[in-house]
C-alpha cells in the first residue's frame, strides 16, 4: 500500500513537468509577446522602447532559460508579476478564486444531490417512464452549448420577466445594504451560474452513476445478498451503492480540467471576473505569467485530486493493490 | 425454420421499441445530413443575399426563423451552416481517431516503456484544459476552418488512444494472434489486419459520440471569438454573432443553437445505441 502510494507520487512530478512545459511552450509561440500586446495601441512607441521592454520581461532570452527561469520561481510558489498591471500574479489569482470556488462547490453540490438518486432509480426501475424521461433530460442537458443554455436564460429571466439579475456576482451599488440583503444580492446574483454550471456535469454523472448501478446489481453478490432473504432496500442502499458510488470518487478527480475550462466560458457569458475569466484574458493578452499561475496549480491541484482518488479507491477496493 | 439471422417484423419491432433512444437519434442524424448534403434545394433563400428593407424582422411565414441585422433568412444560413458544423465535426474526429488508433494499438501492443510514455502524454493532455489549449493554438495559427479542424482533433485523441489500448491488450494474448504470429506475420500485419479489426467497436462509440463532442467545441470557440469566422456560417457562428442582439431579435441565438442541440443529441444518442447493441450486459 505505501508502495502504491510512493509510486504514484513519483509517476506525478514527471507528469506536472510535462503540462507546464507543453503549455509554456504552446504559449510563447504564439506570435506577439505581452510588449506587443502593452503597444498595440501607441503607434509612437519606438523599436528601442519596445526592446526595453522585451528585455524587462526577459523576453529576449530563449525560450528554454524562460522556462527554466519560471519553473525555479514556480517551485518556490513565485508566480511572478502580471504583464498588464505589475501586479503580483498571486495576488491576482487570490482575490478571484473565492466567487469561481463557490460556484463551482455550489453546482458540484447541486450534481451530487440530483445525480445520484437520479442514477439509483432509473437503474433500479430501468425501462420504466421515470428512467425514459431522465434518460431524455439526460442526454438533451449533455448535448446542448451551455452557453447557449445561459444566453437563453438571461434573456427570459433577467430580460423579459426581469425576476433574475443578467451579469456580475453583486449589484452595482450595494452600499446600506444589510447583511442580510447583501447575502440575498449574492445569491440571486448566482442562481444562474449555478445552475448552468451544474447541467452538463448533472447529466454526465447520472449517466454514469445509471450505469454503474446496472452493473453492480448484475453481480453475484447481489444475488446472494437477495437470496438470503435481505430486504430489497438493504440490498440497494448498502450493497450495491456503496459498490457502485466507488468509480464516482474517480470521475470526479478527473473533471478539474473540464471544470476550469467551462468556468472561463460561464464567467464570461455571466460577467464574472473569476479564475476562468482571468485565464482567457491572458491567453489573449499573452500575460505569461498570469495563464501559468492559473493553470501550472490547476494542473497540480489535477494530479493530487487524481492521486487521492485512487489512494482511496486502493483502500476501499483491495483487488486494485494486487496490481 | 426460416434463415436464422433475418428478423422477424415483431423482433425488429421488439428491437426499435427497446432501443427507440437510439433509432430516433440515427433518424436526427440522418436527417442532418440529408439537409447538409441538399442545401442548395432546400434553403429557401440565398444564405448571403442582403436585403436592407427586412432588417431583424422576427419568424414570420416568410423568414420562419427570421432575418439578421443584415436582412439575411437565418433558416437559410443555419442550413448552409450544416454542412461546416458537419465538416468540421467529421474531420476533426478522424484526426482524433486516427491518431488515437495509431498511439494506443503501439501503447498497447508493445508495453513496457513506449507504453507508459504514451500515457504518460495522455496524462499531460487530459490534465489541461482542452479550452486553453485550443484557444492559444488558435491564437497562432489564425482561425480558419482547416486550423479549427485540426486543433480540435489534435486535442480529442486521448480517449480512442485508451480505448484502443485496452482492446490491444486483452486482444494481443489471444490464441488467432498468437497463431498469426507463428505462421510469421509480422508486427504492423498483426496489429492492422488481426487486432484492429476485432477492437474496433469501441472506437465506433466514441467517434460517434466525438462528433457531437466536436461540434460543441466549435460552438465554444466562436462564442470566444475564435471559431469559424464570419461571413461564413457555421452553427457557432451563427449563434455567437446572435448573442449581442439577444435583448432585440432572441431568435439569432435560440435558433441556431437548438439546430446544435439537436444534432448533438443525435450523434449522443446514436452512439449509446451502438454501445448498447455492441454490449448487451446492462440490457434487461
Amino acid at each position: 500500500m505505501l508502495l502504491y502510494g510512493i509510486k504514484r507520487l513519483l509517476l506525478m512530478a514527471p507528469i506536472l513537468l510535462g503540462i507546464t512545459l507543453l503549455s509554456f511552450t504552446i504559449m510563447h509561440m504564439a506570435p506577439g509577446g505581452p510588449a506587443e500586446a502593452q503597444m498595440e495601441f501607441s503607434a509612437k512607441a519606438s523599436a528601442e522602447a519596445r526592446e526595453r521592454l522585451r528585455k524587462l520581461y526577459g523576453a529576449d532570452q530563449p525560450i528554454h532559460k524562460q522556462y527554466l527561469t519560471w519553473l525555479t520561481k514556480f517551485v518556490t510558489l513565485d508566480f511572478g508579476e502580471a504583464f498588464a498591471d505589475g501586479r503580483k500574479v498571486k495576488d491576482k489569482i487570490l482575490e478571484r478564486l473565492p466567487i469561481t470556488l463557490t460556484i463551482n462547490f455550489l453546482s458540484l453540490g447541486v450534481i451530487l444531490l440530483v445525480a445520484i438518486p437520479i442514477g439509483i432509480l432509473s437503474a433500479t426501475h430501468q425501462y420504466s417512464l421515470l428512467d425514459r424521461f431522465t434518460t431524455m433530460f439526460v442526454f438533451v442537458g449533455y448535448s446542448m452549448p451551455h452557453f447557449w443554455l445561459a444566453l437563453l436564460l438571461i434573456y427570459l429571466l433577467g430580460v423579459q420577466w426581469g425576476i433574475l439579475p443578467i451579469s456580475g456576482k453583486e449589484s452595482l451599488d450595494t452600499t446600506g445594504f444589510t447583511t442580510w440583503q447583501w447575502l440575498m444580492d449574492r445569491a440571486d446574483h448566482l442562481v444562474l451560474p449555478v445552475f448552468v454550471s451544474a447541467v452538463g456535469g448533472l447529466a454526465g454523472l447520472s449517466r454514469y452513476m445509471r450505469n454503474n448501478m446496472l452493473e453492480v446489481m448484475r453481480q453475484d453478490y447481489i444475488r446472494t445478498a437477495r437470496a438470503k432473504g435481505l430486504p430489497e432496500n438493504t440490498v440497494i442502499y448498502k450493497h450495491a451503492l456503496r459498490n457502485a458510488l466507488m468509480p464516482v470518487i474517480t470521475i470526479l478527480g478527473l473533471s478539474l480540467p473540464g471544470i476550469i475550462g467551462g468556468s472561463a466560458i460561464m464567467e464570461q457569458v455571466f460577467g464574472i471576473d473569476g479564475m476562468g475569466r482571468l485565464m482567457l484574458q491572458a491567453v489573449f493578452s499573452r500575460d505569461y505569467n498570469v495563464a501559468m499561475g492559473v493553470l501550472a496549480p490547476a494542473a497540480a491541484l489535477t494530479m493530487i485530486g487524481n492521486f487521492l482518488a485512487d489512494i482511496g479507491y486502493a483502500m476501499a477496493d483491495p483487488r486494485v493493490r494486487l496490481k | 425454420m426460416s434463415d436464422p439471422t433475418s428478423l422477424t417484423v415483431r423482433q425488429t419491432y421488439q428491437q426499435v421499441k427497446q432501443n427507440w433512444l437510439a433509432f430516433g437519434g440515427g433518424l436526427l442524424v440522418l436527417a442532418v445530413f440529408v439537409i447538409a448534403i441538399f442545401a442548395p434545394w432546400v434553403a429557401p433563400y440565398d444564405p448571403s443575399k442582403i436585403d436592407i428593407r427586412n432588417i431583424l424582422v422576427g419568424p414570420n411565414s416568410q423568414h420562419l426563423f427570421g432575418t439578421d441585422d443584415l436582412g439575411r433568412d437565418v433558416l437559410s444560413r443555419m442550413i448552409w451552416g450544416s454542412r461546416v458544423s458537419l465538416e468540421v465535426g467529421f474531420v476533426a474526429i478522424g484526426i482524433a481517431t486516427i491518431i488515437g488508433i495509431l498511439l494506443g494499438a503501439i501503447s498497447g501492443y508493445y508495453g513496457g516503456y513506449i507504453d507508459s510514455a504514451i500515457m504518460r502524454a495522455v496524462d499531460i493532455m487530459l490534465s489541461i484544459p482542452t479550452i486553453f489549449l485550443v484557444l492559444t493554438v488558435i491564437a497562432i495559427l489564425e482561425p480558419s476552418i482547416i486550423n479549427i479542424m485540426i486543433v480540435i482533433g489534435l486535442t480529442s485523441w486521448m480517449e480512442p488512444a485508451r480505448l484502443v489500448r485496452a482492446e490491444f491488450i486483452s486482444l494481443k494474448e489471444r490464441e488467432f494472434v498468437t497463431a498469426a504470429r507463428a505462421l510469421g506475420a509480422a508486427d504492423g500485419r498483426i496489429i492492422f489486419r488481426h487486432i484492429l479489426p476485432n477492437g474496433l467497436s469501441p472506437i465506433l462509440v466514441s467517434a460517434t459520440m466525438g462528433v457531437g463532442g466536436a461540434i460543441l467545441i466549435e460552438s465554444a470557440l466562436s462564442f470566444l471569438g475564435l471559431g469559424v469566422q464570419p461571413p461564413t456560417p457555421s452553427w457557432g457562428s451563427l449563434l455567437s454573432s446572435g448573442k449581442d442582439n439577444i435583448e432585440i431579435a432572441w431568435w439569432l441565438s435560440a435558433f441556431p443553437g437548438l439546430a446544435i442541440l439537436v444534432t448533438v443529441l443525435g450523434y449522443n444518442l446514436l452512439g449509446e445505441g451502438i454501445r448498447d447493441a455492441l454490449d448487451p450486459r446492462q440490457r434487461e
